[in-house]
């Protein structure tokens, strides 16, 4: 029973930032911008984050800072592929490129020096009783709850505001939402921004809660996952939690493994999230074969007014 | 939403349309043309030196001169023999994946996957050395050549298949595939693969001397630079005189116009793959035969990312990449240079990072126009 909460409670702890990150790119695909520079926008969010934290001592300068630095590479990323209509995929490939080889540089002096900082908790006392729940969410931290909080206001927003339908609109048929009078361009511009602002968020998470303490390319990986989890979750924020929830899960239950030193070397033990997520994907693509895709439909093509199709 | 209501929507917005803007008229307005080919000549060129500035930029403000990093840089790179020499080092598995993703990119399978089939394609070639130690010396080259091209095709199949039957995105898997295989070598290296006599070095004992790729005299540059001219001239040839690179060049042009002249999609996809991986298989195989002489922690410094930014560089151009590997070799070389003044060696990650936004950025601002306004 033991083992089983503290595996919920690792899982949670480790699925925070991919959930952040997927929201975050939900928002930006419903769109229909494709954002790869999770990576590299997690990693600028994690080292912005760890030098305010180191000059100033404020967590919450810290985060403000993640928050805004991913913002701006969001503002980049919407300049290239929304203004100047470039290949979103390369485009967000370059930005990662360009957020790993920026953040080791601005890392440099703070690596491996650990942060004395601690996230405040939401202490819910009143909860501890409750068997197995109890434990879990009596003594979480307030961004979990912010994550928890961001689910549902983001799916009430995608689904329950005249706001969310435009934006599913712009990514689904920008030429029809162009002539219903809707700026694609902004609503564009505002999506990808707001996504890349929570993927820092989610790069905040990670240095200043999961792991505190800089390293070159310390999400290692979790920003690919995380784009993965946007396909698995089919665009939903709902479903974005169950699977950051279960990756996060894996990743802490390689590492109890690893402890339990079950004779399997660790290295195939890391393997897990990456071979999984292959798996899951397949296992989506299987069974929504003969259904029609549920992606956005104008997800990654550049809306030009004056194209012809 | 449903079809009439969009299309009430269109209607409805071209009679509310055409409204004049307000503010001052210009004689001459941009006007994006899609259609337009991108930029003129000079444009990459330009776009290295935006990069450069912007860069610049970051250094600057972390307190440092940025003239001084970049004259060191190039210095390192291309200032002595023995750093030109390096630099050709570089330039050769970087060439060879990057031959390898362009061929993938070329009909819009987006491999980012050759860092984990270089890899996998070095793991092959020193199997060969390990579990076949008495072959005749000079069959090796080629069996460890055979061995890691075949490794990084099978690597880039298990990006392929999962897309043309099961409809995965391969961005994701190939990916994914890159961290399995660092996780394979870090295994092999650190465990059973480790040299015994080693002293706990995480790497395989050395190569014997018919294992290895022989080198131009006095330098560490060896033959591999071979594999890389004739994959470049055999990429050429394929995609310039053959009815695989017509309908590759169709696919790239119009999937759904060659989909109707009955090319498989699927097909090229797998074809395409096993292509891309095998180049960045050889590309392994050359490292651990030509550079390193064993298999050791840290093969790869991201010779495959770095891969994408020589194919795009070149526009996905063979010719090219020659340039342009070695251009990109140079800042790898010159981003070990910096480390000197105590700048972490992925200031090259970054400049190249740049150069490939203001590239991509360029090339579509040169689809802007200048039209007089009527």
């Amino acid at each position: 029973m033991d083992f089983f909460v503290n595996l919920v409670i690792a899982a949670i702890s480790s699925g925070t930032p991919l959930l952040f990150a997927v929201l975050g790119g939900i928002l930006s695909e419903r769109s229909g911008v494709v954002f790869l520079g999770a990576e590299g926008t997690m990693l600028i969010g994690a080292v912005v984050s760890c030098l305010a934290f180191v000059h100033t001592g404020s967590l919450t300068l810290a985060i403000a800072a993640a928050v805004g630095a991913a913002g701006a590479f969001g503002l980049a990323h919407a300049f290239l592929s929304v203004t100047l209509r470039a290949n979103q995929i390369v485009c967000g490939l370059a930005l990662t490129l360009f957020g790993t080889g920026l953040s080791a540089y601005l890392g440099k002096p703070v690596a491996g020096q650990a942060l004395a900082v601690s996230m405040p908790r939401v202490k819910l006392p009143w909860l501890e009783p409750i068997p197995f729940v109890g434990p879990i969410l009596a003594n979480l931290d307030i961004l979990v709850w912010l994550s928890f909080s961001l689910v549902i206001a983001l799916y009430l927003y995608m689904y329950k505001t005249s706001w969310g339908l435009h934006l599913r609109a712009v990514g689904d048929n920008p030429a029809t939402s162009d002539a219903m009078g809707l700026s694609v361009d902004r609503i564009r511009y505002v999506h990808v921004i707001a996504g890349s602002m929570l993927m820092g968020l989610a790069g905040a998470y990670l240095i200043l809660v999961y792991s505190p303490n800089w390293m070159e390319g310390m999400t290692s990986g979790r920003g690919w996952i995380a784009i993965a989890l946007i396909i698995l979750a089919g665009w939903n924020p709902l479903y974005a939690l169950g699977g950051a929830y279960l990756f996060g899960g894996l990743d802490a239950l390689g590492f109890r493994l690893q402890l339990m030193e079950i004779g399997i070397p660790s290295y195939f033990l890391k393997m897990l999230p990456y071979i999984v997520t292959i798996l899951v994907l397949m296992a989506a693509g299987w069974r929504g074969r003969n259904k029609p895709s549920i992606e956005p439909k104008a997800l990654g093509v550049p809306y030009v007014r004056e194209q012809r199709f | 939403m449903s079809r009439n209501m969009m299309a009430e929507a269109i209607r409805g917005g071209k009679q509310a349309g055409r409204r004049a803007k307000a503010g001052p008229k210009l004689p001459f307005i941009l006007q994006f043309d899609p259609m337009k080919k991108g930029g003129p000549w000079w444009m990459p060129i330009a776009s290295v030196a935006a990069a450069l500035l912007l860069c610049a930029l970051f250094i600057w403000a972390n307190g440092m001169n940025p003239l001084t990093v970049y004259e060191k840089m190039a210095a390192g790179a291309f200032g002595s023999s023995f750093g030109i020499s390096e630099t050709l080092v570089k330039a050769i598995p970087l060439l060879l994946c990057g031959l390898g993703v362009a061929a993938a990119y070329r009909i819009s399978v987006w491999n980012i996957g050759a860092e984990g089939q270089l890899v996998v394609g070095a793991i092959a070639a020193t199997a060969v050395t390990i579990y076949w130690p008495n072959l005749p010396g000079a069959l090796y080259i080629p069996v460890m050549a055979a061995a890691g091209m075949a490794a990084g095709a099978v690597w880039g199949l298990f990006t392929a298949y999962p897309r043309t039957h099961f409809g995965v995105n391969e961005l994701i898997t190939s990916l994914m595939l890159n961290y399995v295989a660092l996780l394979l070598l870090d295994y092999l290296v650190f465990g059973p693969w480790r040299d015994p006599a080693g002293f706990n070095f995480p790497g395989t004992p050395l190569f014997s001397p018919e294992q290895q790729l022989m080198t131009f005299s006095g330098t560490r540059l060896h033959y591999g630079l071979l594999f890389a001219f004739v994959a470049v001239v055999l990429f050429a040839v394929f995609y310039g005189r053959t009815r695989w690179g017509y309908e590759m060049k169709l696919l790239g042009a119009n999937p759904l116009a060659a989909k109707y002249a009955g090319i498989s999609v699927s097909r090229h996809i797998i074809l395409v793959m096993l292509v891309s991986g095998g180049l960045a298989g050889l590309a392994g195989m050359s490292e651990v035969s030509g550079v390193s002489h064993r298999l050791m922690y840290g093969i790869s410094p991201g010779y495959g990312y770095t891969a994408i930014i020589v194919a795009w560089l070149a526009k996905l151009n063979p010719w090219g990449m020659m340039a342009t590997s070695l251009f990109v070799g140079g800042l790898i070389v010159g981003g070990y240079s910096v480390q000197t003044i105590g700048l972490p060696s992925s200031m090259s990650l970054m400049l190249q990072g740049a150069i490939l936004i203001c590239l991509i950025g360029g090339e579509m601002l040169g689809k802007y126009k200048l039209v007089r306004r009527r």
